[in-house]
């Protein structure tokens, strides 16, 4: 049988220089990380990038001695992991995109075979608007509001990435909706296509 | 409210990192060496 280790004795020894530990603490977290970083990303060399990327910070972390051992040290490691990952798309969205010219336009023979113009410029305006919307939230609801709607995470997730209950991350998101409700009225926007 | 829910999406699929990924951090481990003087902290490689 396996005996589990608790990961604030194996952080200790590391720190203390057992490199034996970090091994350890490899093989018991490895899974569930990377697994968090490829259901964000959907891509197995990225993921797998961005792991390593999260671990050589916590190595630096914990060998420089700033790390304060308070029992989290996975949430710890799935937040950095989290801005990681958070950093990738914002590089990936600082990418050129086709523009298309006169004489060719992708556009003219491709087609996603359900939206017309028409409609199209009606989801993008209702889309910008929502957006305005939700920037105009308090910045707990909107971080809640956008790992859940955008970044499509549990609410699980959510609560460790920030730092909250569970609770506390559904009562985030539901002021926000509830918020972005007022806001829509108050202004009368019509969010339907 | 349910609007504002995406559809269900499948189970997370399983991943874990691959052999040379794990050999790789525990090499940087190894190498990564700290040293102090004063308030200064310096880090580097040891090959």
């Amino acid at each position: 049988m396996e005996v589990q280790i608790d990961d604030s004795i194996l952080v200790r020894d590391y720190i203390q220089g057992d490199e034996k530990a970090l091994e350890l603490l490899l093989k018991k977290h490895n899974q569930r990380i990377l697994s968090f970083i490829y259901s964000k990303v959907r891509d197995r060399d990225i993921a797998e990038d961005i792991f390593q990327d999260t671990f050589i910070k916590v190595i630096r972390t914990l060998k420089k001695g700033s790390y304060s051992e308070e029992g989290k040290f996975l949430p710890w490691v799935m937040r950095i992991a989290h801005n990681l990952i958070i950093d990738h798309f914002r590089r990936n969205k600082k990418m050129p995109k086709y523009q298309g010219n006169k004489e060719f336009d992708i556009f003219s023979i491709l087609s996603d075979g359900e939206l017309n113009a028409e409609r199209r410029l009606i989801k993008e305006q209702i889309e910008a608007d929502i957006t305005v919307l939700v920037d105009q939230l308090p910045e707990d609801q909107k971080e809640v509001l956008t790992m859940r709607i955008y970044k499509d995470m549990s609410f699980k997730e959510i609560a460790d990435i920030t730092g909250v209950s569970i609770n506390t991350a559904l009562g985030r998101m539901r002021y926000a909706l509830i918020n972005i409700r007022k806001m829509v009225e108050q202004n009368n926007i019509v969010l339907t296509n | 409210m349910k609007h504002c829910y995406p559809q269900p999406v499948p189970a997370c699929r399983l991943v874990k990192a691959r052999p040379e990924t794990i050999n790789f951090l525990l090499s940087y481990s190894r190498s990564l060496h700290v040293s102090r003087h004063k308030d200064l902290v310096f880090t580097n490689h040891k090959n």
